[in-house]
């Protein structure tokens, strides 16, 4: 199973294993991870599971399209590599992932 | 004996409460007690991508079951409290099992608001507010089924939209001139209206039913002038009722929603409720608010598990709330309630993809946008911020929405 790394403003760092078709979002709310709110449940409503791409993993999860990117706009504190965890499915080639949590969902 | 926090209900509420509070450093054990069969789910779904056969059961859950046990989270299932022993500090639950807290959180939600006319009773009247009810629901729709809705407010409308995908016919009943009456300007409701019936569902306004007709099994529904509709399956979606039986029951103060602070408490010390249970003080308009919504229930939760661990944590965001149907995307931010005026951002009478802008004076109360994901960003913080707006601005579809914040 994909291993996720969550990681906080204050550095702290999770390892988590999240199937592969579940959601970046979904593998913080099944374990309890603070600073990934989700209050829309995933579908791309309320921009409170934004997270930062790792810069080297960026390539592969690919850029927002649509409705994500206007929200995304509008974040506090954006990011280049800015996504909403919610709009990323977890594959095989994510094994590994590694995103930041923003300090203004805490 | 450990500590013990006992939330009643497994709600979205109950589930983020439970995990705040093992955020919040909670060492204590947390006892967690639903009526429904389930472990918490998400609701909004429910109305949308579940009844049409887009998404199943087990991924509504907002976390699996496992994950509440791993962080120590006693979860009981399908029993209901029936009593607060506020002095013995213990609920009471149906079969006569008692549990003790040290702190109580009631988590216990809203109930959908039953029909009374005669029929109402009849086999293939529904209501929709869980798991079960749209199961009923899917049991019995097929491709041709004539389905009347009773209710033409978001649920209503959300699970006509999501029947069309089924392909039933469909027709939506409303006693009021216009659907979403109470929550929305004329112009948005007129919106609605022109896209449910371009997808192919009939809006019957100014439809008052007074009887649902069948032997055994639903046939149709009467209207107030005689006017008969055949249906197949009948939908109530007429609005909630806050389950604040228990809290009044133990002697706590319930008037629209079980009474709490701006920090989720009761006027009981022990006792805090949080979701569409609880009726809080507002600084929007200085007044009280029952709030339905996911939003709402998470953030008074954190508040409320905060106060438990000993931190005051105040609930004073700006509401905010979201609807699909078909390819609209509603997004609300606000509340529109005393609103003055409308401004319209976009067109409204053709194409799908607007907003309205609700303002008292110059200030913005609310914000509808459909299809417009970056307005909606921007009235969340226009009015987290209380920024004045220009409304020669809000109305000019030419200009960024990002230059609102700029003011």
């Amino acid at each position: 199973m994909p291993i996720i790394h969550y990681i906080e403003p204050n550095g702290a760092e999770y390892e988590v294993e999240v199937p592969v078709g579940h959601t970046v979002m979904q593998g913080a709310v099944d374990n309890m991870i603070d600073g990934i709110l989700a209050e829309c449940g995933g579908v791309c409503s309320c921009a409170t599971c934004h997270c930062y791409v790792d810069e080297e993993w960026y390539g592969r999860v690919g850029e927002p399209q649509g409705a994500e990117k206007m929200m995304l706009e509008m974040v506090p504190s954006p990011e280049p590599t800015s996504r909403l965890s919610c709009q990323i499915k977890v594959t095989e080639a994510l094994d590994g992932l590694v995103v930041r949590l923003p300090s203004s969902q805490y | 004996m450990k500590e013990r926090v006992i939330i009643v209900g497994a709600s979205h509420a109950a589930a983020q409460l439970a995990t705040s509070l093992r955020q919040e450093g909670w060492q204590g054990e947390i006892l967690m007690i639903g009526d429904e069969p389930d472990a918490p789910y998400q609701r909004p779904p429910l109305s949308k991508g579940y009844l049409c056969g887009e998404r199943d059961a087990e991924s509504l859950l907002i976390r699996p079951a496992e994950a509440y046990t791993q962080h120590g989270i006693e979860l009981v299932s399908g029993r209901r409290v029936v009593q607060v022993d506020r002095s013995a500090k213990q609920v009471v639950m149906e079969n006569g099992e008692r549990r003790s807290y040290h702190k109580l959180a009631l988590c216990t939600g809203a109930r959908a608001r039953r029909l009374t006319v005669p029929g109402a009773d009849l086999v293939g009247v529904h209501y929709l507010r869980t798991l079960a009810d749209v199961d009923g629901i899917r049991d019995q729709v097929a491709e041709g089924c004539r389905v009347v809705i009773i209710g033409g407010g978001y649920i209503g409308l959300e699970s006509a939209a999501a029947l069309r995908k089924l392909g039933a016919d469909v027709s939506v009943l409303e006693v009021q001139s216009r659907v979403l009456a109470r929550v929305t300007a004329p112009q948005v409701s007129a919106f609605y209206q022109r896209v449910h019936t371009e997808e192919g569902v009939a809006i019957y306004t100014d439809w008052s039913v007074v009887a649902v007709e069948g032997h055994s099994v639903v046939t149709g529904v009467i209207g107030a002038d005689g006017r008969r509709l055949s249906a197949d399956l009948v939908i109530v979606g007429i609005g909630v009722i806050p389950n604040v039986e228990l809290a009044e029951q133990s002697g706590l103060k319930a008037d629209n929603g079980i009474w709490v602070d701006e920090y989720a408490a009761t006027a009981d010390p022990d006792i805090y409720a949080a979701g569409d249970c609880a009726n809080h003080p507002s600084r929007l308009g200085g007044r009280r608010l029952r709030l339905e919504s996911v939003p709402n229930a998470m953030e008074q939760a954190k508040s409320a598990a905060a106060g438990i661990c000993g931190r005051q944590q105040c609930y004073d965001g700006y509401p905010w709330f979201w609807s699909d149907q078909y390819d609209l995307k509603l997004q609300i931010a606000g509340l529109s309630e005393g609103y003055d005026r409308v401004v319209l951002r976009g067109e409204e009478q053709s194409g799908r993809s607007f907003v309205a802008w609700y303002l008292r004076g110059n200030q913005l109360l609310a914000a509808d946008c459909i299809n417009r994901p970056k307005e909606f960003m921007v009235a969340r913080q226009l009015l987290a911020r209380s920024l004045s707006v220009d409304v020669a601005l809000l109305s000019d579809d030419a200009v960024d929405p990002k230059e609102f914040l700029s003011i």
